[in-house]
């Protein structure tokens, strides 16, 4: 099957790098979207680590995801300098208008919406990323503006 | 008549629409006209910065919108002048001309991967000095610099420096940390996405210096458009043989590799961040021994941040004298700020260490973009004091910063306005480092959820007094039995918001 090929180029590039373990997570995330259990004993044996290790490293990494996420992801900066700027608010606005709590995938699938903390853009707080893409001096009319395609407005 | 724009392709300045601009200006061009996407100069309350260059004279237009922009290409350029967002010359504005920039000097000039225009501005100017100096002289003109590391800790870069190369080892090694975990801060981005020959040519400096010849950046995973500029930058300076087997023809190796995070705040403590590079999870480990020693690999390392190895390049091909004259005391050089948080001109301000918190942020950064009074400001990121008021008068210097119970940390000062409410921050800060701590020690993981349970119950009124006197108790023990900093630092937002804002928990604390 397609995930095993690309498994296999994956483990072939990065077998021999000392490290490799973080490298070869973040490749098979960016192929299929999420890291899946089932990819555990290959990626163990081609380390010669153990199992018990990948999951474990798997598990302590916010990025890392065992399930498919949705097919945007919305982040919301939920750190200091956003909160001055009014990143509370921003938040609960996004997930009313989204139908969606943070750090939750929508039923439909359509969008999840996540914390992150700290885009860089903190000079124009609040900011957000969709799909990696961020957003500076979002103000709920520019998040609206930003998520028309997602938009549910419900009272989750 | 060749006529150039510069609209910057930076993370901010893309996150305030200087791309789409940047697509509306391509598609209006006329002969002889270029678009240069260059890096930012850090004032990003004027991003996107539009940059006009003529005839030697280079004017700007700022923030600019699609609209202006447009407005702009329907008149005739000699009446662009009068345009309401003309700024004139950037360096003759007031928040430039209050800068001293070394480390940001290229910052926002040209395209940052023209190899050309960094060697055109001093670029490889100190690898050059480097290569022709002894590895222990190289150490001494650090050390004499009186450069201290711009991570957090403000360790003499050349100390740390000078442990590593003393270490026998087969193989030693430079990691970067390019994490920049903190909120309020985006100094390191700004200079790996606006100068990033700079950032290689600190790390190659530093492998001469210490025998290392291999290096490491640690990116997090936050920045993709940072990833994809340092990976063109390492491409393209390998091409040019200032990476590689034989750097500058000396004979001597540097490779340089890019690495990712996946996302850990604590991977940014440096042992947390070796363990990572290393393929586990971002545990911190116990010093002794100290990553000089024993670091990736267990190999002797030299872990530095951004800033100090960017400013290595400065030092040496500046001088170490001509750095060590700027700045105050035992902080020197200068101080790479970051104005963030409820501020009206927010951005990288490079100044020499000395000025005070309230002129920065009052004159320089135009007080809050609210227009309401600040309330509190927090230095030195998630881990850094909020500072009331009284402590606005305080010079920014490191020792300075210590004597009143903060921290400069990486610069970072996030600004506050009269409607936040400090009970909320002091959670948070609990909260955060409940959700970042590694684990390893239980008054940072156990500490910090008990912390949150028991800033919720003073929020509810429920026995504040004796919820207060907890909570003090709770802060003593993670600020004395903490592994790292995460824990041992956290109490200091916590403390700081009790301490200066009582009334933000409960209002009737004043009989407690
Ligand atoms: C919880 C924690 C987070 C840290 N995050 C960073 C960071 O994001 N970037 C950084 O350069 N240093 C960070 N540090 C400091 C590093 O451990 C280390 O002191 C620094 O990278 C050394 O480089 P320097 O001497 O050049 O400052 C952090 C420390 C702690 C305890
Ligand atoms: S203080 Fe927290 S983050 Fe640091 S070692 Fe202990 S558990 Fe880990
Ligand atoms: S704190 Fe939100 S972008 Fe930095």
């Amino acid at each position: 099957m397609q995930d095993q090929v690309l498994l296999d180029q994956i483990l072939t590039c990065h077998r021999n790098e000392p490290g490799g373990l973080l490298p070869v997570l973040r490749d098979l995330q960016d192929g299929l979207g999420f890291v899946p259990e089932e990819s555990y004993s290959a990626i163990a044996e081609a380390l010669n680590i153990s199992v018990a290790e990948v999951h474990g490293v798997v598990s302590f990494y916010h990025d890392f995801r065992t399930e498919p996420a949705g097919a945007c992801v919305i982040q919301v900066c939920q750190a200091e300098s956003c909160q001055a700027c009014g990143s509370r608010e921003l938040t609960a606005h996004a997930e009313r208008r989204l139908g969606v709590a943070l750090g939750e995938t929508r039923a439909d699938g359509a969008v999840t919406l996540e914390p992150v903390y700290c885009l860089g853009n903190c000079a124009c707080s609040p900011a957000i990323a969709i799909d990696q893409q961020s957003h500076a001096l979002v103000d709920k009319a520019r998040f609206d503006a930003l998520t028309t395609q997602w938009a549910q407005e419900s009272d989750t | 008549m060749t006529r150039r724009y510069f609209l910057p392709a930076d993370t901010t300045a893309g996150a305030l629409g200087a791309d789409a601009l940047a697509e509306q200006l391509q598609g209006a061009l006329h002969e002889g006209e270029t678009v240069v996407r260059n890096g930012s100069r850090g004032a990003f309350w004027l991003e996107p910065l539009l940059e006009v260059e003529e005839g030697g004279e280079r004017i700007a237009f700022g923030p600019l919108d699609g609209r202006q922009l447009g407005e702009l290409l329907a008149t005739d350029y000699t009446q662009w002048r009068e345009h309401e967002s003309c700024l004139g010359s950037v360096a003759q504005l007031p928040w430039f001309k209050a800068q001293t920039r070394l480390t940001f000097k290229r910052a926002g000039i040209d395209d940052p991967l023209c190899l050309d225009g960094y060697l055109a501005q001093q670029g490889f100017e100190g690898l050059e000095h480097a290569l022709h100096l002894a590895p222990e002289d190289i150490v001494e003109e650090v050390l004499r610099s009186g450069l201290r590391g711009r991570g957090g800790a403000a360790f003499p870069a050349g100390i740390k420096w000078r442990t590593v190369a003393e270490a026998s080892a087969e193989q030693k090694y430079i990691v970067c940390n390019a994490d920049e975990g903190d909120s309020g801060t985006f100094a390191d981005r700004l200079l790996m996405e606006a100068d990033p020959y700079q950032l290689i040519e600190g790390m190659a400096i530093a492998g001469l210096a210490v025998g290392a010849t291999r290096g490491y950046i640690y990116l997090r995973s936050e920045y993709p458009r940072t990833w994809e500029v340092l990976h063109r930058a390492i491409g393209k300076a390998e091409a040019a043989g200032y990476l590689g087997d034989n750097i500058g023809n000396s004979n001597r190796a540097f490779h340089l590799e890019l690495r990712i995070g996946a996302g850990a705040y604590i991977c940014g403590e440096e042992t947390a961040m070796l363990e990572s590079l290393e393929g586990k999870r971002g545990m911190v480990r116990a010093k002794p021994p100290l990553p000089a020693l024993e670091g990736l690999f267990g190999q002797p390392t030299v872990v530095n941040n951004v800033l100090t190895l960017a400013a290595v390049s400065t030092v040496l091909a500046d001088g170490a004298e001509a750095y060590a004259a700027l700045g105050m005391e035992r902080s020197k050089g200068t101080l790479c700020l970051q104005l963030a948080g409820n501020i009206k001109r927010g951005g990288l301000l490079e100044v020499p260490f000395g000025m005070s918190v309230r002129e920065v942020v009052e004159q320089l950064g135009g007080g809050t973009r609210s227009g309401r009074p600040i309330k509190a400001i927090q230095a030195g990121g998630p881990l850094g004091a909020y500072l009331p008021e009284s402590a606005w008068d305080t010079p920014l210097d490191y020792e300075a910063f210590a004597g009143i119970g903060g921290m400069l940390g990486h610069g970072g000062l996030v600004v506050f306005d009269d409607t936040a409410d400090m009970a909320a921050q002091a959670r948070f800060a609990m909260a955060f480092c409940a959700e970042e701590s590694c684990g390893k020690c239980t008054p940072c993981r156990v500490g910090s959820t008990r912390g949150v349970e028991v800033i919720d119950k003073i929020i509810a009124r429920e026995d504040p007094a004796a919820n207060m006197t907890l909570l003090e108790d709770l802060c003593d023990t993670m600020e004395h039995a903490s592994l790292c900093a995460m824990g041992g630092l956290t109490p200091h937002p916590v403390r700081s918001a009790m301490t200066y804002f009582p009334e933000d928990f409960c209002k009737d604390v004043g009989e407690v």
